[in-house]
């Protein structure tokens, strides 16, 4: 079957800078995909590249088997993207919005009806003659992704929706988006939260300087190497003092009573641990394990792409 | 092909300058009034350009070509770098439209906003003076093909700019010098003889020229030469924006 995205040794460079570097990879139908990096990763670039709305340098990018410059037309229509930025028309009222952009991907007033849906899920039917400018932050962004659903696309990339909106509309926003992804659409996501990425996606890529630096299930990412580190909390009657040159090494973090070290699943053991915090003198009063999680991948990936 | 999608932008464009319509149909035409009323007021009786035909009657229809031109420049070239500085071109350039169908939906907007006001200078202007029609035809070609060259100018304009002021450098610059010197206010045979041959020059002389044979039947070159330096205008204009848009220059870097 078609992947939903092919992306295909794709370069993109702006003079001297190599923004994109060879990235490779697909998303398969119906996934949620994941698409994480630090800033100036090169994600948006190469979501730009996938949109039509950047060309590569070299390499090509396909939307269910469609080229995206070669076959733009039918690449588009199965294609919506949301953007980042909080982009606007300040002209037009909500409706209007939506009605022109179903009208660029041919649709006329037989879509009206799925425009009023649209609105109605995304809480905006009260502002549908509200014009555009007079919206909040967070129903501009409801619009955005209203935009780019008008033409019931196959593929839903979304470029950072939730950055800087507030608790209640980013659990609004994925619950949404969960449904969308449970009717169907293939859902590519950019995200700096997280957790947001551990709870949704089903595969993630971690690109930073513009490669690839890590592609897996998301189970498969906190499994690698990295997963058999292991988060110990304890807590102490009193404030450690002196720590043990041996567990000084794998100290994360020490707040007062309470300290975090870092132990590796195969080589160290909690029980000597323990044991040798006992013959410091140190009487442990609560002790908990944490396994790692998505941001501790992204670190160790991140980081590693420095060194 | 995409018609419903080219229809749209184009449809949009004309609510775009709906929506202000003062600002961009009622201030110009108020402008060229404004023109009337000092010139004619300056120089009727003084001098008679054409034959039988008054200085004030003379005067129309170079100023409803000037705003023609001038307001189907300030159309496309606007809305483009607007929608470019503010980032919602995005919502454009995700559509599955053709860059013709852009550029056609860009310039025939530009064109309509070009008539309307070039039309409304004409109804304000026949309160004062009788204009006799020497040729409908020529009045609507020439009034459509000049539309068409600037507003194709101002497609490219929109395109090239990145700022604000670029784009006013662009009107100030070459627009407002060009449309002033092209014979608005005065036949070429009045200018010295190098001020005439340069003149020659200027594409914005062929149209204020040809739209006023429309109007008197009398011009300062011949109308259907007139009318081809418009088509080749048009042609090369054309292409050069159909190369950048298919190249994505400055809109898909």
């Amino acid at each position: 079957m078609t992947a939903a995205i092919t992306i295909a040794g794709v370069h993109k460079r702006f003079g001297n800078l190599k923004a994109l570097d060879g990235v490779e990879f697909n998303v398969e139908r119906g996934e949620f995909f994941g698409l994480l990096g630090p800033n100036g990763a090169g994600k948006s670039t190469l979501i730009n590249v996938i949109a039509g709305l950047s060309r590569a340098s070299e390499g090509a990018v396909a939307v269910l088997g469609h080229d995206v410059v070669s076959d733009y037309r039918n690449s588009r229509m199965k294609l919506g993207v949301v953007p980042q930025e909080l982009v606007f028309d300040p002209f037009f009222t909500v409706r209007e919005v939506l009605r022109i952009q179903a009208g660029y991907f041919g649709l006329g007033p037989e879509c009206y009806p799925w425009l009023e849906e649209l609105m109605s899920e995304l809480q905006l039917a009260n502002k549908a003659d509200a014009n555009m400018r007079t919206l909040s932050g967070g129903m501009k962004r409801r619009v955005l992704i209203a935009q780019a659903l008008v033409h019931k696309p196959e593929v839903v990339v979304l470029d950072e929706p939730t950055a800087g909106v507030d608790v209640e509309l980013r659990q609004s926003l994925w619950v949404f988006v969960r449904k969308l992804h449970e009717q169907g659409h293939t859902i590519v996501l950019t995200t700096h939260y997280l957790e947001e990425a551990e709870s949704l996606c089903d595969r993630i890529a971690i690109l930073n300087h513009g490669k690839v630096i890590a592609l897996d299930t998301k189970q498969g990412m906190l499994a690698r190497g990295i997963g058999r580190r292991m988060r110990v909390c304890i807590s102490t009657a009193e404030p450690i003092a002196d720590l043990p040159v041996s567990l000084a090494n794998k100290l994360r973090r020490q707040q007062a009573n309470v300290i975090e070290l870092e132990l590796d699943r195969d080589s160290d053991s909690v029980i000597d641990l323990l044991d040798e915090l006992r013959g410091t003198g140190v009487a442990v009063t609560d002790l908990h394990t944490e396994e790692a999680d998505l941001e501790d991948v992204f670190v160790e990936l991140v980081g590693q792409g420095r060194k | 092909m995409n018609p419903r999608g080219f229809y749209t932008l184009f449809y949009k464009e004309v609510l775009r300058f709906g929506k202000v319509w003062l600002q961009t149909l009622g201030a110009p035409i108020i402008t060229s009034l404004l023109y009337l009323l000092v010139f004619a007021h300056v120089l009727e009786g003084r001098m008679e350009v054409f034959e039988g035909v008054s200085y004030s009657a003379f005067l129309i229809p170079g100023l409803m070509m000037m705003s023609l031109i001038q307001n189907a420049f300030a159309n496309s070239s606007s809305s483009i770098i607007q929608s470019k500085v503010t980032g919602n071109i995005v919502f454009l350039l995700l559509a599955p439209l053709s860059y013709l169908e852009m550029y056609l939906a860009f310039m025939l907007a530009a064109v309509v906003r070009g008539l309307v006001v070039g039309t409304g200078v004409l109804v304000v202007g026949i309160f004062f003076v009788d204009l006799p029609v020497h040729s409908v035809v020529a009045l609507v070609l020439f009034g459509l093909l000049s539309g068409a060259v600037l507003a194709t100018f101002g497609v490219i304009a929109g395109i090239w700019a990145e700022k604000f002021d670029q784009l006013a450098g662009a009107q100030n610059f070459i627009i407002m010098p060009l449309s002033f010197l092209s014979g608005v206010f005065y036949s070429i045979h009045s200018l010295p003889p190098f001020w005439q041959q340069l003149s020659h020059f200027n594409p914005f002389f062929y149209m204020i020229d040809g739209f006023r044979y429309g109007f008197f039947g009398v011009s300062d070159v011949d109308p259907g030469f007139s009318l081809v330096v418009l088509l080749l205008s048009l042609g090369i204009l054309a292409m050069l924006t159909l190369s950048l848009l298919s190249r994505g220059y400055r809109l898909r870097d």
